[in-house]
């Protein structure tokens, strides 16, 4: 099933979906086996797994430092593609990937796409590739029928928007505000009427991410977005409490 | 450089979403002052005021002797205003970000002549200026980080990857990213996402258009040669752009041999087989990186060559043999260095003496009716603590003791 009609089938039971943020290989491939299971068991409806890479530049020193953590301890491109080939075989949710283009670039993208089709992979988040830079990854997309998600910020106009649209498949990845991932967003008027150019602009459904970090904040985007995304909030929590502590953090967002 | 920023397949903006709007605005501004005569004469007024240009071009006589062949020319963008060819770049974009109405820019800074020239162009014009440097860079260029600071600028040292210029750089897109409505990058080289390595060259190519006119002038001729040293790349394109049109003149850039091509502890990005294509920093060029993308560790004793990628518009002109790449040893340019100051009483920077190094090479083989130019890109004194360190100076460690003594006594 493509990604955009599994998570509509989702958003049939639910006000708003979840997907949560991994940073593969850190600290290792077993903690990202734990904290998943964790995940899944207590209702996130997509995972991003983050391939890492040396120069993470949208990322926020939390993200950046388990990027470098990750690598330091040898994680290989060929390990995470293998990790989400497990990942997809044991759980019904959707799995994506989520790096940056030279990853995808130094593999080659059709054997990248071969892979991650093969492996069940249901799409690509690459923050630093737009759709202007990525004619041949959009067409291999279509070819593989993988969902390339597309980024919406707030300083896109709604022109920009709509361009984007047209080569968004899957869900529309709606920055919550400017600067990197990890800081505390603010859901003010401003960002209603943000929110509210990104829905007039696409059918996708709505993803957003960015300072997302607790119950209120999942609160404050019901009916506005269709799925929410914590990222850097598990990655801390792992950190601080172990994977174990992941579980009761993800049941208590709903 | 074609509608979407690449020179041949080399270029390009690989940027996040959140900056793609300002990317626009800068991207039509600098159209508009490229089309625009008034523009580049108050960039020339600008830079004849404010700065010494035109930089002289030196007949360095001894040099030329003491090889026997080539006449030697030196182009003294030392003699730039803060030191380096650095302030061409920057008093060009600071003209830019008046017109656009920022009021804040941060830069990277490797050397941290960029940085300087930054905050030199930020005191001048009443802005707002943040300076991202490696930490390893921050010790090694400690008395351009007093500058900064004295200038007025914040210093932010980078603690994070390996520390150095593109640490730095990948932090000051995380500024950007997060203040992007009232700030703007000084992006410091010919590398990084359209229009930068195109904008900078632009502003760089002062630096031929003045040494074509004076060795005219001194020569009579066209050189057979012209030398720069190659980090990101912006000396080289600066000095290398008027020449392109010269068909009989040879363009050899020269790049950090740091520990030797085999050592695996270098930047030779173009003149080694190290480097493959590669996606990084928001452009697409000749990366030292693995076999899975993720970049390498580089070395050069010169912190502003000690950098993993390469200008997209020279990795086009290497790809069509249009300039040849050269690499050079740390200490190859410790022994270029030391010439250099002994027989023409001039200090390069450690980043320009890889192209004095690359020159003294080849000067040899030529003969006294031809001449060769060598891009002094910078001033060395700002290498003081490196270049006595690399000396082991035994008067100068007498004195840094002492003063240490003397500090850590209050």
């Amino acid at each position: 099933m493509l990604l955009e009609q599994q998570l509509r089938n989702a958003l049939e039971k639910k006000d708003i979906l979840l997907m949560t943020h991994i940073v593969l290989g850190y600290p290792s491939f077993d903690v990202n086996r734990e904290v998943i299971k964790q995940m899944v068991e207590n209702g996130v409806d997509c995972i991003e797994m983050q391939i890492p890479f040396s120069e993470p530049m949208a990322d926020g020193p939390v993200i950046l430092k388990a990027n470098q953590d990750a690598l330091a301890a040898g994680t290989k491109v060929e390990d995470c593609i293998t990790f989400g080939a497990e990942m997809v075989k044991e759980y019904d949710i959707p799995f994506l990937f989520m790096t940056y283009y030279n990853i995808i670039f130094k593999y080659g993208e059709e054997a990248f796409f071969k892979r991650a089709a093969d492996s069940g992979i249901k799409g690509f988040i690459v923050p630093d590739l737009p759709p202007e830079m990525g004619e041949s990854f959009l067409a291999l997309a279509d070819k593989y029928n993988l969902a390339p998600i597309l980024i919406y910020a707030p300083t896109s106009t709604s022109e920009r928007m709509g361009e984007l649209a047209a080569h968004g498949r899957g869900f529309i990845y709606c920055v919550a505000r400017r600067g990197v991932t990890g800081k505390k967003s603010e859901f003010d008027k401003d960002f209603d009427n943000y929110l509210g150019r990104c829905r007039a602009a696409t059918d996708l459904p709505l993803a957003v991410g960015f300072g997302i970090q607790d119950k209120e904040d999942i609160e404050a985007l019901k009916g506005k977005a269709d799925m929410a995304v914590i990222g850097s909030r598990t990655i801390k929590l792992v950190e601080q409490d172990g994977a174990k502590a992941v579980g009761p953090f993800i049941a208590g967002l709903k | 450089m074609d509608r979407n920023g690449f020179s041949g397949k080399w270029g390009g903006a690989y940027i996040p979403e959140v900056l793609y709007q300002t990317f626009q605005e800068l991207k039509e501004e600098y159209a508009r002052c490229r089309k625009s005569p008034d523009f580049w004469q108050e960039y020339l007024e600008l830079m004849s005021t404010y700065s010494c240009r035109p930089t002289p071009l030196t007949y360095a006589e001894n040099l030329s002797k003491h090889f026997g062949g080539a006449k030697i020319y030196i182009k003294r963008e030392d003699l730039n205003h803060t030191g380096a060819h650095k302030a061409n770049n920057v008093m060009g974009q600071g003209l830019l970000v008046k017109r656009m109405g920022k009021k804040r820019v941060i830069a990277e800074t490797g050397a941290g002549q960029h940085g300087m020239a930054t905050a030199t162009m930020a005191a001048k014009f009443g802005l707002e200026c943040t300076i991202y440097m490696g930490e390893e860079d921050v010790m090694r260029q400690r008395p351009n980080v007093f500058w900064m600071e004295k200038l007025g600028a914040t210093v932010v040292p980078v603690k994070d990857g390996s520390r150095t210029l593109k640490d730095a750089i990948n932090e000051a897109f995380r500024d950007w990213v997060t203040n992007v409505d009232d700030t703007h990058y000084v992006f410091g080289t010919a590398c990084g996402p359209a229009p930068f390595p195109e904008m900078v060259a632009w502003f760089q190519s002062i630096i031929g258009m003045e040494a074509a006119d004076q060795i005219l002038k001194y020569h009579g001729k066209m050189p057979k040669k012209v030398y720069a040293c190659v980090g990101g790349g912006s000396n080289a394109m600066g000095i290398f752009k008027r020449f392109l049109e010269e068909t009989d003149v040879e363009l050899v850039g020269v790049e950090a041999g740091g520990h030797g091509a085999d050592s695996g502890a270098h930047a030779i990005r173009l003149s080694s087989p190290d480097a493959t294509p590669g996606v990084a920093q928001g452009y697409k060029t000749m990366f030292l990186q693995d076999e899975d993308g993720q970049m390498k560790h580089t070395h050069s004793v010169a912190a502003g060559l000690d950098y993993v990628g390469v200008s997209p518009i020279l990795s086009d002109l290497w790809e069509k043999k249009q300039v040849r790449f050269e690499s050079a040893t740390d200490d190859e340019v410790i022994q270029a260095l030391d010439l250099t100051m002994k027989k023409e009483g001039i200090i390069p920077a450690l980043e320009s003496a890889h192209a004095f190094a690359g020159a003294f090479r080849e000067a040899g083989q030529l003969s006294p009716d031809d001449a060769i130019i060598i891009n002094q890109s910078g001033r060395g004194d700002k290498d003081i603590f490196t270049i006595a360190h690399a000396y082991a100076d035994p008067s100068w460690k007498e004195f840094i003791i002492g003063r240490g003594k003397e500090y850590s006594k209050n």
